[in-house]
């Protein structure tokens, strides 16, 4: 295959991970108002992601490095055309970090008030602008020849661009609240299923509107069997929290993710950042991409540590495999 | 359009705030991270409880701290794209794989084992806990040569041709841009400098303890460690330091001439190294001075006899190269920064030495200031490394890469001045207010003391939730 082909799959593979892996990190944060009716079960709920979501986030800065060294123009394009909404996710999430962090070391519940409400906005923002962010690129955008955004902030606000964004909110809201329900005991767990279905009715509607439009305005044929196969997921997983499958429901969360993502990405090949102004001035795989031996050289470095980064990551997980519930909270000594 | 709203200059001050922000957290994660690993490994060795209650104390320091490497962190991948997107068009095939490689081979090894010791006390064998502080340890330190060799780039490119079609530097040779002789000198002179910063982190916090003659069965032992490390270290960031002082005059003479202000070319005993200098504002008249002879020479060349070509020469020659231009530095910033960083590394180095002196064999100094020196270690090593890029970064201006692509040709020229204004204005409250409650946390976590020493389940042999839960 042409190494210009696997790159663009691959980053597409790492924003998989990262929608997939933070996106039940932002699911949490955001369900903070809704199932933590205490400190404690606010602290249950945050240590249900405390292990993990610092290498969750990491995969954001592997994708951005990632596609810097793979599609130089690409990166150049998006990051400086989607400036604002970019510093908004930037502050979200060194909020959002720094809080997990800060949250706990004071007693006063008005310190912890200010830092839960921090993880909340901080969670929703992003899982928010990304969707936005990928659904302008789908739709594309306004570049001159030199392949620079020439649109203004309100033109990344069009109907369909925030729907992207309403659908990746309402996906990574329901995955973290599908994994709470995986990763606690006790009433906790029970209130989240229930919050699930709930929040699942609303999730279905908004991200077949949104499957829907993408097929029908910029969809190929591949991308509309992904779509309808990703609608299934979500579909499926509404079904199994309806029956309790906690494990089943998170995978196929993640699968619905994962396919979301490749929905958007098939829709854009063999594009990357097409020019809704002037199709010549779009960006493709062909003229954004790194040289042939820059990506030779990436591919081997990823071809080797990629299975070692899953192998330990998922090692992460198995060691962290335990239920949280209240009783866990309180042995801590703090 | 208003001078305010430059985007080259607001660019420059977002680049440099952002960096020298994160700058302060990636020292204490390197050097943290080994001094954590060394402490918890001598408790696993010996099993006593003081090296335990270190580790736990300084793993607290250090975890403070990590949150907030992490995410400033992720705005530097970010800003390349946002803020210097000619830049990254034009070097994203060379500059781009080590960033890739950082991301790949180091980061995730850093962020997933630094979450399994935090989380793993009493989750992991005691052994397989410890390794996992030291892997923590082996991806800092990896992800400082991948960052260090795509900025050896900037400073000295190598391993590139130019795709004329294209517009931008190809990369040949991923070897030779990882061996860049920058990069294999500005890596240990770097990650001692980080370890010297982390010595002075835990000589500061020892001495406040001991100054108050408390917590002495840990905090003694601490400020040893941390002396010795300050000795040591320093002694291998000056060895470094003069390594990279030989390669730079060879990539990037201009810098050594900024360094010293040297204007006209000097040879042997003329090429003298100012200790201190008083001198017109911009350092072109010199009224007052202490000269060391032959220094100079010496530093650039290791020879007595040695040639420092000056900046007017320098000058003369790159309008040659490049055409018409100011190639020069701002002089007063690299005289200075280089003497601040070498002044204050050297008195830490000072410092330590005396602190050995006076506390050997069980002593313990009398006088106040005594103390109070030590406690100052943190700051002023902190200042020393920070004055150190300074020098480094705008010795190499008006180049952003250099001899290849200036400056001013790197911004973005689809954002305005107005958006960038914006994120500055943004990331420099932002930080600001962090810097507060960080620094204020960590005065508490450090004005606590460490914990005493846990009691050991004799069932289980578990023995601490202190770090295990948010």
């Amino acid at each position: 295959m042409d190494l210009t082909i696997l790159w663009f799959w691959i980053i597409a593979f790492m924003f998989i991970g990262y929608f997939v892996l933070d996106g039940f990190d932002f699911g949490v944060g955001m369900s903070l108002p809704f199932l933590g009716k205490d400190d404690t079960d606010r602290r249950v709920l945050i240590n249900t992601i405390g292990p993990v979501w610092d290498l969750n986030e990491t995969w954001v800065i592997v994708a951005g490095a990632s596609l810097f060294a793979a599609f130089p123009e690409w990166y150049a394009t998006m990051f400086s055309g989607f400036y604002l909404p970019l510093l908004l996710i930037l502050v979200a999430l060194i909020l959002r970090g720094v809080s997990f962090e800060y949250r706990h070391q004071r007693p006063e519940s008005s310190w912890k008030k200010w830092f839960d409400g921090l993880i909340i906005v901080g969670s929703a923002v992003p899982a928010f602008l990304w969707g936005v962010a990928f659904a302008n690129i789908v739709r594309g955008v306004k570049l001159n020849a030199n392949h620079d955004y020439i649109g203004t902030l309100f033109d990344l606000l069009n109907p369909y661009a925030l729907l992207g964004g309403i659908t990746t909110l309402l996906l990574f809201f329901v995955h973290g609240v599908v994994f709470v329900s995986l990763k606690t005991e006790g009433d906790i767990r029970l209130r989240a299923r229930k919050l699930a279905t709930k929040a699942g009715i609303v999730t279905i509607l908004a991200a077949a509107t949104f499957l829907a439009w993408t097929t029908l305005a910029y969809g190929t044929v591949a991308s509309a069997l992904l779509a309808a196969l990703a609608a299934a997921l979500l579909l499926a997983s509404f079904l199994a929290n309806l029956r309790g499958a906690e494990r089943l429901a998170f995978a196929l969360m993640a699968g619905t993710i994962g396919l979301v993502v490749l929905t958007l990405f098939s829709s854009l090949f063999p594009e990357v950042m097409p020019a809704s102004n002037n199709p010549a001035n779009s960006l493709t795989i062909a003229n954004a991409s790194s040289s042939t031996y820059t990506l030779g050289v990436i591919s081997w470095t990823a071809l080797i540590a990629m299975p070692v980064i899953l192998l330990y990551q998922g090692w992460t997980y198995w060691v962290f495999r335990k239920r949280i519930g209240r009783a866990h909270i309180d042995l801590a000594v703090h | 359009m208003n001078e305010w709203l430059d985007p080259l200059l607001l660019s420059r001050w977002q680049f440099g705030l952002t960096t020298m922000y994160h700058f302060i957290f990636v020292p204490l994660t390197i050097g943290m991270a080994l001094t954590v690993a060394i402490f918890q490994s001598a408790w696993v060795r010996t099993d006593k409880a003081k090296y335990l209650q270190l580790t736990h104390f300084f793993g607290k320091i250090f975890l403070i701290n990590v949150a907030m490497g992490v995410v400033t962190g992720i705005v530097q991948e970010f800003q390349f794209g946002m803020n210097w997107s000619d830049y990254s068009r034009f070097v994203g095939d060379v500059f781009g794989a080590p960033l890739a490689f950082e991301g790949i081979v180091a980061f995730f090894l850093e962020a997933t084992f630094i979450g399994l010791w935090i989380f793993g006390w009493d989750k992991l064998p005691k052994k397989i806990h410890l390794g996992t502080i030291w892997m923590t340890v082996v991806g800092s330190i990896a992800s400082a040569y991948f960052i260090l060799a795509a900025n050896a780039f900037m400073q000295n490119p190598i391993a590139y041709t130019i795709n004329e079609e294209k517009g931008r530097a190809e990369l040949t040779s991923i070897w030779e841009l990882l061996t860049n002789p920058i990069a294999i000198a500005a890596f240990p002179h770097t990650i001692f400098a980080c370890f010297m910063v982390s010595a002075g982190l835990i000589i500061s916090v020892a001495a406040w303890h001991l100054y108050r003659n408390q917590h002495l069965d840990t905090m003694r032992p601490a400020l040893k460690f941390g002396l010795w490390m300050m000795v040591i270290a320093g002694v291998l960031t000056t060895l470094a330091g003069d390594q990279l002082g030989l390669a730079m005059v060879d990539a990037q003479p201009m810098k050594m001439a900024a360094a010293e202000a040297l204007y006209h070319t000097a040879t042997g005993a003329n090429a003298s190294f100012s200790v201190f200098t008083l001198g017109t504002p911009d350092g072109v008249h010199e009224l007052f001075s202490v000269r060391i002879p032959y220094l100079l020479s010496f530093l650039s060349t290791h020879t007595f006899d040695g040639t420092v070509e000056g900046i007017n020469n320098l000058q003369a020659q790159y309008v040659t190269l490049y055409g018409p231009g100011d190639y020069t530095p701002t002089i007063w910033i690299t005289y200075w920064a280089f003497r601040w960083m070498i002044g204050l590394g050297l008195a830490h180095m000072l410092v330590a030495v005396a602190g050995l002196w006076l506390t050997r064999g069980g002593r313990s100094p009398k006088r106040t200031w005594v103390w109070k020196v030590a406690i100052w270690s943190f700051p002023m090593s902190l200042l020393a490394m920070s004055v150190g890029w300074v020098f480094t970064e705008m010795g190499r201006q008006p180049w952003l890469v250099f001899g290849l692509m200036r400056t001013a040709d790197g911004i973005s020229p689809g954002v305005t001045g107005v958006e960038i204004l914006i994120s500055l204005i943004v990331f420099s409250l932002l930080y600001g207010i962090l810097a507060v409650v960080e620094f204020k946390l960590i005065l508490k976590a450090v004005q606590k003391g460490p914990d005493d020493a846990p009691v050991q389940d004799a069932e289980s042999g578990a023995h601490q939730h202190a770090v295990t839960v948010y």
